[in-house]
């Protein structure tokens, strides 16, 4: 802003809009003059956190992002790696947490359909969805409005569209009361040289707008939603929450599939946040070329709408198609096929200019690259919140055990975050498309593909108190464990997506959580071998001084070569010798332990070497191949106790273990959270073949007991009849949630 | 020669590939079919597969009903040719008068997937049927599987038994614990009067592949090919 200086308080239309002063200059420098109204709130929408990525750039540019396995890095609407035999998998992952928060249904099911618009516009089928979820404690009664609200409404986009939901994690904390956590992150499948790029050039194509006509809803959702904190009237924001119709959703699927199918697509792009402005600049910016914009040609729900709403709309189920001019009438055909709309509504031009048209005057002109590619960048102070080192000092391995082992163990294995989520996934249809091999509940979920004996293994996995406690070790963490659960079930972890969910990134000391978490995740990746193929930053998720756990969300994808060799966690014969791989240390800190037993997040997170962490995921993918295992479950929330419950209660029978081999405090043996283990049973007679890789490749292994009967007995300390401990991890989120109050 | 088996594909429906992928793993021949089509493209069966045929924002199955296609289900049904519909092929043939009863939203009011067990009730002397008595596991996945119907209507369903199959515990017995949704009667599947007819809430098109689970549908496909073989040889 050359000349006068605006006073702090003054009410400007770029303030209300979300940007700086600062921000507005560099607008006015980019265009040689003062942007018009509309051009302002085009800025507005690209240049927003959500859009621009503006606090993050800086720390994201650190991931690895290239390998062999990888066909797409970051950058695209999706990434891509191959899975061999010329298929692709692309995937990514996205938040949906401040729509959610306002409107839990709509929210969340519009996430749903955001997601798998950005995988269709790869030219793939989407075949899986996965959900990792974070909510307030269930007593309270706005927690389970929310987390019911949440829940039905991706069950209800997700099954009405028929793409399965096979996994994603469901955790609790109070930070996450006025702040839930909504994540989701779809999977798609296609042919690898079916791909859809987006080529340079094109100038001369049209852009055909397909789907749902545009209306009033959505608009300001990046800036006004995802780019700021949630306050006491947030339910205000409600009309910038958008509504989902899932059947649209479906046919806009199988139009744009069978367009790919037949060639007719120079290239596809999803509306999401921003809408056509973000689609169209991205587009342009990407090829190189400008773009003539007609709004007149955009069909709209109601009249009178003014061209920044046409522009910044967030109605859902729109895809843009780049079309050659001789197939824009067999594109419209087949859209009418599907009984979808299909409007060509500009054309890529030369140059660099977007031009905007509204009844015969061009309402906007700016440079499509300073809108998608030239937003603001900021290298934000960070530093470590001084609070930290007094709460890392008091370790929970040091505090005497306040109860019985055996009421340490139900309040474990009955914490709303470790026990069984099954009053989650039911709620979803895991089967449909009849890929699904392993689906919720397991370590990893397994999609097979088509016609081969080849699959896919996803999972998503992020501890919110590990982030706390340390960020560095949370974002390595969650890849090592996301990796580790692919793993476990014999797959080969290949990528990643993130979504990074932090709180006001203007404040040190979440800007330095942020940084940290990036650089354990690279770190990580960069150990594991499995790139970063892109994600979503999701920042601003606090309310007043209450941040949500600085939370990386890892998904996870790998490739099983031959599906039916994959191993499942549940024990399923009697008699068979119970393993663990991996070292056990006194490590309680940030552990479920903690939080249910003590009381307390504290302490710090387990230590990771991931040196070790590789070499388990090649034993476990070593052991899979040669058929070794019975079963195999990751040692995570809760550590040994909870994973031998786990595998006893999905296989229906009990075990007779001791747990305290070499010397360990007993409250440690059975709930230290130490990274890099696994429980495993061998196949009869197979015991020295585990035995010997685990030695080859220097992974600790401990011979536990054996499978069998109807108790779950821990040799020397105590025991529990399997339907109980059946009742308390399959009763807690049912009995929570029967609690018929809730608060809107 | 092996018996074409149409499965009509609606705007939203969802099972309509597995479905076809289940018919050429039983043995048939899958023809696919389209809901703006008058005919069913001279196949000797057909299936009205699951998913939300026209978003099913009004009532489940009430828009399919008009379909074009529809037309040529009901010949089928009224030759004696076998129809099949599964969950909202089921919900399409009870709003099309072709199997008595409705379905409505669950009791629960949450939408369920989840494994279950039914048992096959003894063929009639009107209905080729399933044979009776067997215990078939299959998955359900709908938010609106509660069957219901008028009393004096149930009264006719049970007398003439037109019943297919109704939930039950895995090892058969009828118990309203194991009724997933809160049918009347523990119904979980119907058939008409002549038996060429069944609708089912359950998905035996997600039970017939061993490297996915269990093969709860075989006993389905059996019936529905062998009954589209006699029309093949008839």
């Amino acid at each position: 802003m050359t000349g006068r200086q605006p006073a702090p308080t003054e009410d400007l239309l770029h303030r209300r809009l979300g940007l700086t002063d600062q921000e507005f200059d560099a607008i006015v420098d980019k265009l040689g003059r003062g942007p018009n109204d509309t051009e302002l709130a085009m800025f507005a929408a690209m240049w927003s956190e959500h859009c621009s990525y503006k606090s993050s750039k800086v720390h994201l540019r650190s991931l690895p992002t290239r390998g062999p396995q990888v066909l797409v890095g970051p950058g695209q609407d999706a990434g891509v790696v191959a899975l061999g035999e010329g298929v692709a998998c692309v995937f990514k992952i996205e938040s949906h947490s401040h729509p959610s928060a306002v409107e839990p249904f709509q929210g969340a099911a519009t996430g749903v359909g955001g997601i798998i618009r950005d995988v269709l516009s790869m030219g793939a089928r989407p075949v899986a969805l996965l959900d990792p979820l974070r909510f307030g404690p269930l007593q309270d009664a706005r927690n389970r409005y929310l987390f019911a609200g949440v829940v039905a409404g991706i069950g209800q986009y997700g099954n009405s569209i028929g793409v399965p939901t096979v996994g994603g994690e469901v955790k609790f904390a109070p930070c996450h009361s006025a702040n839930p956590t909504v994540n989701v992150m779809c999977v798609g499948l296609a042919a690898a040289d079916e791909l859809i790029h987006s080529p340079k050039g094109g100038a001369g194509n049209v852009l055909v707008l397909i789907g749902a006509s545009t209306g009033r809803d959505g608009i300001g959702g990046v800036s006004v939603l995802a780019s700021r904190t949630l306050d006491q009237d947030a339910h205000r924001a409600r009309p910038s929450v958008q509504i989902g119709d899932p059947f649209e959703e479906k046919l806009l699927i199988e139009a744009c599939l069978e367009l790919a199918r037949r060639g007719l697509l120079d290239g596809l792009q999803d509306l999401g946040g921003a809408g056509l402005t973000c689609a169209v600049s991205e587009t342009a910016a990407r090829r190189g070329v400008g773009v003539d914009l007609d709004i007149d040609e955009v069909p709209l729900r109601e009249p009178g709408m003014e061209p920044f709403e046409v522009l910044t709309s967030e109605s859902q189920e729109r895809m843009l198609a780049i079309v050659r001019p001789d197939d824009v009438g067999a594109v419209r055909e087949v859209c009418a096929k599907w009984g979808l709309s299909a409007r060509a509504v500009g054309k890529l031009r030369g140059g660099g200019q977007m031009f905007v048209r509204h009844q015969g005057r061009v309402v906007a002109q700016v440079p499509a690259k300073a809108l998608a590619e030239e937003g603001p960048e900021y290298e934000r102070p960070a530093s470590a919140p001084p609070w930290l080192v007094r709460v890392r000092e008091d370790d929970p391995a040091m505090q005497p055990v306040p109860v019985s082992l055996e009421e340490a163990f139900y309040s474990v294995l009955g914490a709303p975050g470790v026990a069984s989520k099954r009053w989650v996934h039911e709620q979803y249809d895991s089967l449909v498309q009849g890929g699904t091999v392993l689906g919720p509940g397991a370590d990893a979920a397994v999609i097979r593909l088509e016609g081969t004996i080849r699959a896919v293994a996803v999972s998503t996995d992020g501890n919110g108190r590990y982030g706390l406690l340390d960020p560095y070790l949370g974002g390595a963490h969650a890849v090592a464990e996301a990796a580790r659960n692919v793993a476990t079930v014999g797959a080969r972890p290949l990528a990643i997506t993130n979504c990074l969910n932090f709180g006001n990134p203007e404040r040190a000391e979440v800007m330095w959580s942020f940084a940290e978490a990036v650089r354990g995740i690279g770190d990580a990746c960069r150990a594991i071998n499995t790139p970063v193929t892109g994600g979503n930053v999701s920042f601003y998720n606090e309310s007043g001084d209450s941040a949500v756990y600085p939370t990386p969300v890892v998904g996870m994808v790998g490739v099983l070569d031959d599906y039916r060799l994959l191993v499942r966690p549940g024990f399923p014969s009697g008699g068979l010798v119970i393993y663990v791989l991996g070292r056990t240390l006194p490590e309680l800190g940030g552990s479920e332990y903690g939080e249910a037993v003590l009381g307390k997040v504290s302490g710090r997170p387990p230590r990771l070497d991931l040196d070790a962490e590789g070499r388990l995921h090649r034993l476990l993918h070593e052991c899979a191949r040669q058929d070794l295992l019975a079963s195999a479950h990751d040692l995570s929330d809760g550590g040994l106790a909870v994973a031998l419950a786990e595998s006893s209660i999905a296989g229906g029978l009990g075990f007779t273990v001791s747990v305290q081999d070499d010397g360990l405090d007993p409250a440690v043996a059975l709930f230290s959270e130490s990274a890099s283990r696994v429980l495993v049973t061998a196949r009869p007679g197979r015991e020295g073949d585990v035995e010997q890789l685990a030695a080859v490749l220097q992974i600790p292994i401990t011979r536990l007991g054996l499978t069998g009967g109807s108790r779950l007995e821990f040799a020397g300390l105590f025991d529990v009849a399997l339907s109980d401990a059946v009742v308390v991890h399959e009763g807690t989120l049912p009995r929570l949630m029967s609690a018929q109050r809730v608060a809107v | 020669m092996k018996p074409r088996v149409a499965v009509v594909t609606f705007p939203g429906s969802l099972d309509d590939r597995d479905a076809l992928r289940a018919v050429a793993l039983m043995g048939g021949d899958p023809v696919a079919a389209w809901h703006a089509d008058r005919d069913l493209r001279g196949a000797d069966a057909v299936i009205l597969p699951g998913g939300f045929s026209y978003g099913d924002y009004l009532r489940t199955g009430a828009i399919a009903r008009f379909a074009p296609v529809m037309a040529a289900v009901r010949e089928y049904a009224d030759e004696g040719r076998p129809v099949l519909g599964v969950c909202n092929g089921f919900q399409i043939l009870c709003e099309v008068g072709l199997l008595p009863g409705a379905l409505i939203r669950n009791r629960t009011l949450s939408f369920v997937c989840r494994w279950i067990h039914v048992r096959t009730e003894g063929p009639t002397e009107a209905s080729a049927g399933l044979a009776g008595g067997e215990v078939l596991q299959v998955p359900i996945k709908h938010g609106e599987g509660q069957f219901v119907a008028s009393q004096e209507e149930m009264g006719r369903i049970e007398a003439q038994g037109l019943v297919a199959m109704r939930y039950c515990a895995p090892d058969g017995t009828i118990d309203e614990r194991f009724n997933p949704n809160g049918s009347a009667h523990n119904i979980a599947g119907l058939h008409n009067e002549t038996g060429n007819v069944l609708g089912m809430m359950p998905h035996p098109e997600h039970a017939v592949d061993p490297d996915l689970g269990p093969t709860g549908g075989h006993a389905v496909f059996h019936w529905l090919l062998s009954a589209a073989r006699d029309r093949v040889h008839a």
